[in-house]
């Protein structure tokens, strides 16, 4: 230890630390940020041409359409853009909520509990996560619509609630964050275990609980499979179903690739704004336990 | 099953995975409290059985089964579902259009995973340069993907894709280079791989970055005392270090790749070059819901399943012998 701190104290036996910018690895990281912006900054631009400009002018220069291209999406169909934002907003906010609250009951009893069976409980919805999305979704369908519950707000946000990585990320935190000794003398004073729990022990993951929300949230959002099994009635579409079925109209009418592109600015708009606002909240190290969708 | 599959994470899950080495064996409840664990939970138990369990459940019993008509086919009790034992399951190996879905997914993943997880890695040990400029924004802009949805991802490459909107399509006019066609066959993979990559490479690189972040400082100090480079340092230090990661990374983008479905749905109404079931996904919902052929679909959605257990399990038994060999 003693030469450790030496050298760091004493600067003529400290390793001659080079202050000059590393060529190498900030170029490499500004290639890298170029790749993922450009689809972007492209699509910011290209939001703003008329239908004339987006097939005439360079790509990167800007157009005059931006107001009107907000205007005519806005009033495609009575709004149904707006109504497609809204569903995306509910499934995506409700679903992720939910999956938070349930995810700290069941990662707070695996994380801070020993009972008969956790193991097994804890191993067998972990396996969950590897089976393929559609075994899932096409029973799901089926079984819903038998129960008459397909194409409905509740076939979107029943299967969304469960999130494996949810209890394994709040059974983690729990068993790290919320002491036992603090339990134990809730306990003692008489506290009952549902008290302890809503009192003390979600305050305490609170934290953790929010990076389930955000991976849950982000995860609705971008889930496609499931609206498209499930849905039909297009007053109650995602958005990112929703645009996928403006594409599809538009594939055969170029005039309507000027709104299907306002579209993706639009819906991309709130989340990278929600991202970065929030990422300083989002517990990073946690991330290793979750995957994109 | 000795190995959850997330067990490789909690290298990576830093000072909150140690508190669970050390922690995690509470001590037993007073009798008062026993059942409460199992109160926490039941909602979770219940939305599994439901949302998991009965669905898996139902898949194999109809993959069991089939529909039998009797007469024309017109009335009640016309339609019967009769047993049909393993007789979709010979279908499904019989049916040659599955078995290219499932090989085009593997020419898929055979692009996108090393890229992915090689340009998460360069970029992962170049933000993890202290001499670096710029580290702070081009952590924010390469995992700024993450936030896009996927087919949303897709709809903007798919108009970058597009000669008359593109803009790499214009500089290679004005340059008179040949312009190819990226929906055509070969192709293809690659401007689904580049969707993909461009999506889940940020992801990656915080997974490994944060490993990265983990280790030390007083190793690397060490080891410039003793004159290494900055590149020995990473070949010889910080992968062996982060493997782990990089093994957790790798088991995902391969479950991953194996259910690809929302560049290929995405790109098709640009292209008239791509078949309704070009992945394995593709091809269960193309039986499922156009061909209403659900019987067959679930026992291919079942053979799909088996066949994402049993790589899972081999990538985790080869992954849990490595770091064995490490220990000794």
């Amino acid at each position: 230890m003693t030469p450790l701190t030496l050298t760091a104290v004493d600067p003529r036996t400290a390793p001659a630390k080079p202050k000059r910018t590393a060529l190498v690895p900030t170029l490499v990281l500004i290639l890298g940020s170029l790749y993922c912006l450009i689809p972007v900054i492209w699509v910011v631009i290209a939001a703003s041409k008329g239908r004339g400009e987006l097939f005439s002018t360079f790509t990167f220069a800007p157009g005059t359409g931006f107001l009107d291209n907000f205007k005519e999406l806005s009033s495609y169909r009575n709004g149904i853009y707006w109504q497609w934002m809204a569903n995306s907003l509910f499934y995506a906010g409700g679903g992720a909520l939910l999956s938070a609250a349930v995810s700290a009951a069941a990662g707070y009893a695996l994380g801070r509990f020993a009972f008969k069976g956790r193991e097994f409980v804890f191993k067998l919805m972990l396996a969950g996560v590897l089976v393929p999305s559609i075994v899932l979704t096409v029973p799901q369908y089926l079984l819903l619509s038998k129960m008459g519950l397909a194409d409905s707000y509740w076939s979107m946000l029943l299967p969304s609630i469960l999130s494996p990585y949810g209890v394994y990320l709040v059974r983690i935190y729990a068993a790290a964050s919320v002491p036992n000794e603090l339990l134990e003398a809730a306990r003692m004073d008489g506290a009952s275990e549902w008290r302890i729990f809503s009192r003390i022990a979600v305050p305490m993951m609170m934290p953790g609980l929010i990076t389930v929300f955000l991976f849950q949230f982000v995860g609705i959002w971008n889930n496609f499979l499931l609206p498209y099994v499930m849905l039909a009635d297009d007053n109650k579409f995602p958005i990112t179903l929703g645009l996928y079925t403006l594409l599809n109209q538009g594939a055969s009418q170029p005039a309507l690739y000027t709104l299907v592109i306002m579209g993706c600015f639009l819906a991309i708009l709130p989340l990278i704004a929600l991202f970065l606002v929030i990422q300083r909240f989002w517990s990073l190290d946690l991330l290793s336990g979750s995957v994109k969708a | 099953m000795t190995s959850t599959p997330l067990k490789g994470s909690d290298l990576t899950a830093g000072p909150l995975a140690d508190g669970t080495a050390t922690s995690v064996r509470p001590r037993r409840l007073p009798r008062r409290g026993r059942s409460a664990p199992y109160w926490f939970l039941v909602p979770a138990v219940l939305l599994f059985a439901a949302f998991t369990v009965v669905p898996i459940g139902y898949a194999v019993w109809l993959s069991l089964h089939k529909v039998q008509v009797k007469g024309i086919g017109l009335g009640k009790g016309a339609r019967q579902q009769v047993w049909n034992g393993i007789g979709n399951y010979t279908a499904v190996f019989e049916d040659s259009e599955f078995g290219h879905s499932v090989l085009r997914a593997f020419g898929y993943g055979l692009i996108v995973i090393p890229t992915m997880l090689g340009l998460a890695l360069v970029f992962a040990l170049m933000l993890d340069t202290p001499q670096a400029r710029s580290a702070k924004f081009a952590r924010l802009a390469i995992f700024l993907p993450y936030a896009v949805p996927g087919i949303i991802a897709a709809l903007m490459w798919g108009f970058l894709y597009l000669p008359t909107v593109s803009p790499f399509y214009y500089l290679l006019r004005e340059f008179n280079l040949p312009q190819p066609d990226l929906f055509d066959g070969g192709n293809l993979y690659l401007s689904f791989a580049n969707i993909a990559v461009w999506g889940g490479t940020g992801f990656n690189m915080i997974v490994i970055y944060t490993a990265l972040r983990a280790i030390p400082q007083e190793i690397y100090e060490a080891a410039k005392i003793d004159g290494a480079s900055d590149l020995k340092i990473a070949l010889r230090i910080k992968i062996p270090i982060v493997l782990p990661s990089l093994v957790l990374t790798f088991f995902f983008s391969v479950i991953a790749t194996l259910q690809v479905f929302t560049e290929p749905m995405a790109l098709k109404p640009l292209t008239n070059g791509l078949s309704s079931s070009w992945s394995p996904l593709m091809a269960i919902y193309d039986a499922a819901f156009l061909r209403s052929d659900i019987y067959g679909a679930s026992a291919t959605a079942v053979v799909l399943a088996l066949a994402t257990f049993a790589l899972s399990f081999t990538l985790l038994r080869i992954s849990d012998r490595y770091t064995r060999e490490d220990r000794a």
